[in-house]
């Protein structure tokens, strides 16, 4: 992942980027192989993508960012690449979801979404809570990312829903694991 | 002719209807409830509302082909690798089947290996898509928690059932704890009003409604489609399937006398009309008329008569929109002894080996391939783009599907188009986008 202070990229989206954008059906890695798949990433929005997104970059998207499939294929091909936050004015419900399972911050900031352009240089830091945008003169412009609900702040401290239920053999949020159905 | 067919599981093979395994009386007060808080309040134990985050046990998981593979490695190399009730776990090879290529085929041979080993339920090639299975084999029920690894679980609410989508981890998580998190959703209500016109589909009121809620008007919540009593059970499953369309977590359709004939339904489980929802929409069914999505988002709907004359180079019918017995039946119907335009392919694919062996009995089949249609093996065809009837660039599709977005179906340089059986069977005739009844002349 990136460096504290490492200086990122700004890949700035439209409305309504679904999953057949983000990861297209016909690049699964049933089709193409767990090793390659992420390699499609963006296909045929954006070719350019895949080949050059750096760990650490910041998505960002219009409304109903990840609308449509289930595959979480799309945003595992965004974890491999190391995106390093999406920020977005809203988010479609099973894409969100999945996002989280994985451990990808993503924030809901129409603000930030109308401060930000393609290309535009930026400093992510999560633990502060915000995005520093560097401007080619080296100043500097703070953007305030919305707090992170506990739920997810408590999957985002173990990396993903999985290694938090490794660790704790429950659910975020759940007070115990419940008796036996 | 097995009532399944047509009707996406009605009864048991014994013509019984499906019992129940939810409790009569739920313990719990549910008044001024939604539907969706009834379901999970009765699932969680105690009264939530939406908002809330719930913990519930679940009734079915399903995966399909293209996930298992990840679900199942997660549960083997994170997770310990013991599901906890195989028998509520089911695996659908459907989204590329049969195999397309060697690395499709190993991957398929490890699922089916793995499948067998753990005992869970295993419907291989052939046997359909996924959420037309489930329904025909009674694994979705009223009031069912079924959670599966595709989108359009959504589906399963044509019967009542909390039937919603997830991805790997969701579904490994389910199989190996037996449960999982929801959060309660907010509720959409969507009353159809009047009467139903002849003519008429499901699809044309499914995509009506996601026209008037937007792809995202619905997002995280229920929609509760009232008013559906003069829609069957497959038609039902063309209402619940689209809800995801609209963002929504969960498509219910309110439980009515039709339902309960054939399963039996939990007295609790029914629509509080004086329950607060965050939207109430009225779908007057006489104002409404064949439409079509328009590429590349589902809710860009308009009349088909605005677009009439655009050339088509494929047609797909099928899909677990629109791929039962009653749709295939819709084209031949539509169709009326014209056979496929010249230029134009016709592609049919059943959404289930019964599905296929009605429409076989029928006749239906043999007055599809006779119009000069190709038959598919049931299950997914080219829906998601992988294979059996994939799109050149430039290439237009009208399609019985549920998306039509950039590289769905190949190219992302093809155009498809969504519509109902009736509006894909006069596009076939005619070589270009058609009204079922007028044809070219809108």
């Amino acid at each position: 992942m990136s460096a504290p202070h490492a200086v990122n990229r700004v890949w700035r989206f439209g409305d309504a980027v679904n999953t057949d954008d983000i990861l297209p059906g016909k690049y699964a890695p049933l089709m193409v192989g767990e090793d390659v798949f992420h390699r499609y990433a963006f296909a045929h929005l954006r070719p350019e993508f895949a080949g050059s997104v750096r760990p650490g970059d910041v998505l960002v998207g219009g409304r109903n960012w990840g609308l449509g499939s289930s595959r979480e294929y799309a945003p595992q091909a965004l974890k491999v690449l190391g995106v390093g936050a999406i920020v977005a004015r809203s988010f479609a419900r099973i894409h969100y979801r999945n996002l989280l399972n994985l451990g990808i911050p993503a924030f809901t900031a129409g603000d930030v979404v109308d401060a930000l352009q393609d290309g535009d240089r930026v400093r992510l830091e999560l633990a502060r809570g915000r995005i520093v945008r560097v401007s080619d003169g080296g100043e500097e412009e703070v953007l305030v990312l919305p707090p992170v609900p506990e739920f997810l702040r408590e999957v985002l401290r173990e990396g993903s829903v999985l290694a938090f239920f490794k660790r704790h053999g429950r659910f975020p949020g759940e007070s115990e694991a419940p008796p036996e159905p | 002719m097995s009532a399944s067919a047509t009707g996406a599981a009605a009864v048991t093979d014994a013509g019984e209807r499906w019992p129940t395994t939810l409790p009569v009386e739920p313990g719990i007060d549910l008044s001024g409830l939604t539907l969706a808080e009834r379901m999970l309040s009765v699932k969680a134990g105690r009264r939530v509302r939406a908002g809330e985050v719930v913990v519930v046990p679940v009734d079915q998981v399903m995966m399909v082909d293209s996930i298992a593979p990840s679900a199942l490695g997660i549960v083997e190399d994170e997770l310990g690798g013991v599901i906890r009730h195989p028998e509520r776990v089911s695996v659908v090879v459907d989204h590329v089947a049969p195999a397309s290529n060697v690395q499709v085929a190993s991957t398929q041979q490890r699922v089916r290996a793995v499948a067998r080993a753990k005992g869970l339920r295993l419907f291989d090639v052939g046997r359909g898509i996924c959420h037309q299975v489930l329904m025909e084999e009674g694994l979705a029920r009223p009031g069912w928690v079924v959670v599966g690894a595709d989108s359009h679980s959504t589906t399963y609410g044509a019967v009542c059932a909390f039937g919603t989508g997830m991805g790997a981890t969701d579904i490994a998580l389910a199989m190996v704890t037996g449960r999982t998190w929801l959060k309660v959703p907010e509720t959409v209500r969507v009353r159809l009003t009047g009467e139903r016109p002849p003519g008429l589909s499901a699809k044309d009121v499914a995509l009506e409604i996601v026209r008037r809620l937007t792809a995202d008007g619905a997002t995280y919540a229920s929609i509760e489609i009232l008013g559906a009593e003069a829609f069957g059970p497959g038609e039902r499953m063309t209402l619940a399937n689209l809800a995801v369309e609209a963002g929504a977590k969960v498509g219910l359709v309110v439980p009515d006398d039709a339902l309960r004939r054939r399963y039996e339904v939990p007295p609790w489980l029914t629509v509080d009309e004086g329950a607060s929802v965050a939207l109430e929409v009225a779908v007057p069914l006489a104002a409404l008329g064949p439409v079509v999505s328009v590429p590349f988002q589902v809710d860009n709907v308009h009349p088909v008569a605005d677009h009439v004359g655009v050339h088509v180079d494929q047609v797909f019918v099928g899909t677990c929109t629109n791929g039962r017995l009653e749709d295939l039946r819709e084209v031949v119907r539509v169709l009326d002894g014209r056979p496929v335009a010249e230029g134009t392919r016709l592609l049919v694919i059943p959404a289930s080996s019964r599905v296929l062996q009605d429409a076989l009995a029928d006749g239906t089949i043999a007055a599809l391939v006779a119009a000069g249609a190709s038959i598919g093996v049931p299950g997914c065809g080219p829906c998601m783009g992988r294979h059996m009837g994939v799109l050149a660039p430039g290439e237009v599709c009208v399609s019985t599907s549920n998306r039509n977005f950039m590289g769905r179906m190949g190219s992302p340089e093809a155009r498809v188009y969504l519509t109902s059986p009736a509006v894909a069977a006069a596009s076939a005739a005619a070589g270009v986008l058609a009204m079922p009844e007028t044809g070219v002349n809108p």
